[in-house]
């Protein structure tokens, strides 16, 4: 399926989250799904959390026991397929990977985005930042209400 | 049509200096850093040249160079290569028609 | 006059950077001839961060590892001579070539010669695929990312290999609107990484649809697509016509091998690699004694392999002309490793029969 429509299929976007106890605390999910050569996930993490090993086509493996969310992976990741997710209270707490032209401000609320591009609920922007180290990826932390975890993937302006 | 971009997430596109040329007579204005098909794309010129035997417009295709459908009369020159020939100032460009040679 | 020379790198892309480098540091004089007016070949226009590992720069964008392979040549010990705007038209036996820059023809000879010509793009037949406003979708990328200037608003993108789909990213990122991306076969081309990111964006891809016929006068107005059965035939009655004033090709690329053609050169038809390709050896020598290859001009692959396929036919054609350097056989090790791993997976199955093919051509001849 996706790579017939570009959309991972549900079951895959289940498989790239931990359960969700583990997610009181800010953890990586890679979607990465195709064994492509390519590895500066790996090799971005400070703790060892992400393994693809010697053959850099093999799929990325994350032990989110070890993954400290600290966000490295983010955006290191060419494909953008690295965000960090979290859940306080009734909040699913995201921080994920920008490289469009319009931006988002600090407490803006803009359409939260599917993998599919429809939009799925609000989504309030809690911070932006662009760092040198990113080399011109914007870091975008979003909060939505916490239904939306596993559907929520990106933001646009409303 | 073709304009030039605005706002860009990855790259600076900075104000850079206007270049004067002229096209078919007619004056415009490109910029530093131009080839000489994006001058003419900028100002709404898509039709570079012609083919020979129907006549049948041409735009430019691959912009490296290859592919040959961007040739243009360039300051009384014949078949220059306008997608990878930098705009420089009060460039003479004309289309071609036919074979070039037809036209010296 | 012809003068001589004795390194000449054809093309000043990933590829031919990379072979200057290790050519330089095993100290020969080299002639690197570009026809741009910059080098940097098509790294200059990728904007997105690069795949792969450390040693090919993963995590850079393009354009910044163009910067990188460009500065890289300044503090190696051999002597480097840089010909930009250069065309090479034509090339001879006695590894002579002739070069059309500033205006008049110059002729050189060289002790070897390394062809990083790289790759042009392939077209498609389909009714008034001439029109203006038809683009190879590389060279879309190139108006827009080097020249700042966009093709048009509302933008089809035919093929999902990956650069159908990071162009129809960057035209997004870049302020235009890409309508759908055609896909004939039954899936995407690309890496479903840059699948997914352009289904964020809302753009649709539509598999097992291709372009019947552009619509317009002078330039592109509309354009009508199609379904294909799974035979590749048409399915008559699913015409739809779609506003548009760009359409970027994006089917493939085939190698330049016309300077090795021209040189008598053996060549062999092998698809896997892109189409027409040079018979190398496995230190990607050609035919011809001295002249070499490396990058998309010996096959069609990703710009990681061709700068690691630079590094390494730069060390063999300094070995060949005697300039065997110190660690010569770690680092030709440590090419062949890289190029293993980036070529292992199930990405690299096609450059993996390819090559299969290739060297059976060769053990046949």
């Amino acid at each position: 399926m996706l790579k017939r429509t570009g959309v991972p299929d549900r079951s895959q976007i289940k498989d790239a989250f931990p359960d969700e106890s583990y997610l009181i605390k800010p953890k990586a999910i890679i979607e990465c799904f195709e064994a492509i050569p390519c590895n500066p996930c790996e090799t971005s993490c400070p703790v060892g959390a992400i393994t693809i090993g010697a053959d850099i086509n093999k799929i990325p493996v994350i032990d989110h026991a070890i993954c400290t969310g600290c966000g490295q992976c983010v955006h290191n990741c060419p494909g953008l397929a690295v965000h960090i997710v979290s859940i306080k209270e009734d909040k699913a707490l995201f921080r994920i990977p920008y490289e469009m032209p319009d931006v988002p401000k600090q407490g803006d609320i803009w359409d939260g985005i599917g993998r599919d591009g429809k939009t799925v609920c609000e989504a309030t922007i809690t911070a932006v930042t662009q760092k040198e180290g990113f080399d011109k990826t914007t870091i975008l932390n979003v909060e939505t209400d916490k239904t939306y975890l596993y559907d929520f993937i990106t933001v646009r302006r409303p | 049509m073709g304009m030039r971009i605005q706002n860009h997430p990855i790259l600076e596109f900075t104000e850079k200096k206007p270049v004067r040329f002229f096209y078919e007579g007619k004056q415009m204005v490109g910029r530093e850093g131009d080839t000489i098909a994006s001058a003419l794309h900028a100002n709404g010129i898509n039709v570079l040249s012609r083919s020979v035997k129907d006549n049948r417009p041409r735009g430019f295709y691959c912009a490296i160079g290859n592919c040959g459908s961007c040739q243009m009369r360039v300051d009384g020159v014949n078949n220059v290569r306008t997608c990878i020939t930098e705009l420089t100032p009060n460039m003479h460009i004309e289309r071609q028609r036919g074979l070039a040679d037809d036209q010296t | 006059m012809i003068k001589h020379e004795e390194l000449i790198i054809i093309g000043g892309g990933p590829a031919g950077l990379s072979a200057a480098k290790s050519a330089l540091e095993a100290d020969l004089n080299v002639l690197l001839i570009e026809r741009y007016v910059r080098l940097g070949g098509q790294l200059i226009k990728q904007t997105h961060k690069f795949f792969g590992s450390k040693n090919q720069k993963a995590k850079m964008r393009g354009f910044n590892i163009a910067t990188l392979l460009i500065d890289g040549l300044k503090d190696a010990p051999g002597h480097l001579t840089v010909l930009t705007e250069a065309t090479v038209v034509g090339m001879y036996d006695e590894r002579i070539v002739t070069v059309w820059h500033d205006a008049t023809y110059k002729k050189y000879q060289a002790d070897a010669i390394i062809v990083a010509t790289g790759a042009s793009e392939k077209f498609l037949a389909f009714e008034n695929n001439d029109l203006p406003g038809i683009y190879g979708a590389g060279g879309v990328q190139t108006l827009m990312n080097l020249n700042g200037v966009l093709p048009g608003t509302d933008i089809i993108m035919v093929g999902s290999g990956n650069i159908g789909l990071i162009v129809a990213y960057q035209l997004m990122q870049a302020g235009a609107r890409v309508t759908s991306v055609l896909e004939a076969a039954p899936r995407i081309g690309g890496y479903a990484v840059h699948a997914s990111k352009l289904r964020r964006l809302g753009v649709s891809i539509k598999t097992r649809t291709t372009i019947k016929r552009a619509i317009g006068e002078n330039k592109v107005e509309a354009c009508e697509i199609v379904s294909l059965d799974d035979q590749w035939n048409i399915i008559e009655g699913t015409e739809e016509t779609i506003n548009t004033d760009a359409i970027c090709i994006a089917v493939g690329l085939s190698p330049m091998h016309q300077l090795l053609s021209m040189a008598g050169a053996k060549t062999s038809y092998i698809s896997e690699l892109g189409g027409l390709v040079p018979c190398v050896d496995e230190n990607n020598q050609t035919s011809i004694d001295g002249v070499f290859v490396s990058g998309d001009a010996s096959g069609i692959e990703e710009a990681s392999s061709a700068m690691v396929e630079g590094r390494f036919t730069g060390l063999i054609a300094a070995k060949k002309l005697g300039h065997v350097t110190k660690g010569f056989d770690k680092d030709i090790n440590e090419c062949r490793d890289q190029l293993f791993n980036l070529r292992r997976g199930p990405c690299g199955l096609k450059i993996r029969e390819g090559i299969r093919k290739l060297r059976e051509v060769n053990d046949h001849a």
